[in-house]
């Protein structure tokens, strides 16, 4: 009676051990790849970088900050904009998915050089 | 308007190096200042003519866009001088000075600017700003020289408003401009001659090279029960029409030098002093008021009067 109690406990023990680390490999197998931060500094007049390549399906988050003054970043193609405001960081999720250089830019009016702060963004497959 | 007068003025436009851009809201006799008892909105309305000039960015210096930056303006005010009918007023559709990042020199060009355009013969001129004046500051300095960011006379029965969307740099009408638009509005009826003057365009004529007003379209959804609407802005140095359903919108060429057609360049760059052709792309425009009849009768001349 008690061999028949160990190797029923043994047996649930390995049953459950086997459905753990099954679980464990379609988890891993199946979790979502990491994001990739980029980090952008703004400044009068210019971000860098000001080109950025990522790839498409990639998940990225832009983590945008201003150096000096409130800027602005527009990323239109993908309808992407947030205001860069100095002492604060701008954290904006990106999805690309469509390949192709992209400008973005202040939208912010900064100075006499604003309307050359831009930047490109290309994605690739 | 009559077609004798046109000439005339077009010919003292030309003699002048300017560029003059006729934009007539109907034809009719300059001058003849006639009085329609039915007319629109339930005003007494005339016929009458104004000008505009824009973008005279005051304090730029480039010789290889312009090499005659402290002499363009002057000339613009001669011109103007020399009209042998002078018009009923004068409007400076923004950046009226360029931009710097120090307070005083800002406010040294604006004094120039102001003393400059003092020479009009025209006593009555009305300025609006642009974000080279206004954006950095959010119109501290201009509103100390010329007055209110937003305001709308009336004259001879037309109903003009001057919008601001520079003063903030993020190019914003703003929630309490928009309010202050619709209870404006709200005062007129359907039917009444409305013009707007602005800086920028109120719609989305090439974002990527900030030529777009952010709440824009809030502006022009205000405006659309309004069937007699007009736009005339700057910011775009050269002349673009564009029509947001029955609501025309004509920019200006500048006074200190041209850009681009929109998108058509990688890069969005003055365009270099054409040494065979001084002062090619700059100009002003006259534009004619005719009440009796709401259409647009436009006339394009280069710098021969042809």
């Amino acid at each position: 009676m008690h061999r028949k109690k160990r190797v029923l406990i043994t047996g649930v023990l390995f049953v459950s051990a086997m459905i753990t680390l099954g679980l464990a490999i379609y988890v891993r197998a199946n979790a979502l790849p990491a994001e990739r931060e980029i980090h952008i500094t703004a400044k009068k007049f210019e971000f860098t970088p000001d080109t950025i390549t990522v790839k498409k399906g990639e998940s990225v988050v832009l983590v945008v900050s201003s150096q000096d003054r409130k800027h602005g970043f527009n990323l239109r193609a993908f309808g992407i904009r947030a205001d860069i405001n100095p002492g604060e960081t701008a954290r904006i999720q990106f999805n690309p998915n469509k390949t192709g250089k992209f400008t973005f830019s202040c939208d912010v009016f900064c100075g006499e050089g604003h309307e050359d702060m831009t930047g490109t963004i290309v994605v690739t497959e | 308007m009559s077609q004798i007068d046109r000439r005339g003025f077009i010919k003292l436009a030309g003699l002048g190096g300017g560029l003059v851009f006729a934009s007539s809201l109907g034809l009719n006799t300059l001058g003849s200042a006639l009085d329609y008892a039915n007319g629109y909105g339930g005003k007494k309305v005339k016929d009458f003519y104004f000008v505009q000039l824009s973008d005279t960015h005051w304090g730029f210096s480039g010789p290889k866009v312009n090499p005659d930056a402290e002499g363009t303006l002057k000339k613009a005010v001669q011109v103007v001088n020399g009209l042998e009918a002078q018009p009923d007023f004068i409007v400076f559709t923004g950046d009226l000075t360029h931009t710097t990042d120090d307070v005083q020199v800002r406010k040294d060009r604006m004094a120039q600017f102001k003393d400059i355009v003092g020479q009009l013969k025209v006593p009555m001129v009305h300025f609006m700003a642009g974000e080279h004046d206004a954006s950095l500051d959010r119109g501290d300095a201009y509103q100390q020289f010329f007055g209110k960011l937003n305001y709308t006379f009336d004259h001879k029965g037309v109903h003009f408003i001057v919008l601001d969307n520079v003063s903030d740099p993020g190019a914003i009408v703003g929630e309490s401009q928009l309010y202050w638009l619709k209870a404006d509005l709200k005062q007129q009826k359907t039917d009444a001659r409305i013009v707007v003057l602005t800086h920028r365009p109120l719609f989305d004529l090439y974002p990527d090279w900030d030529w777009a007003t952010r709440d824009g379209s809030a502006v022009i959804d205000a405006l659309m029960p309004h069937k007699n609407v007009t736009v005339f802005y700057g910011h775009i140095h050269q002349e673009h029409h564009q029509m947001t359903g029955h609501i025309a919108h004509h920019s200006a060429k500048s006074l200190m030098f041209p850009l681009p057609a929109p998108g058509s360049v990688p890069k969005k760059a003055p365009i270099p002093w054409d040494a065979s052709a001084p002062y090619k792309g700059l100009g002003l425009r006259n534009i004619e008021a005719e009440v009796r009849q709401v259409k647009y009768g436009i006339t394009e001349l280069d710098l021969n009067g042809g």
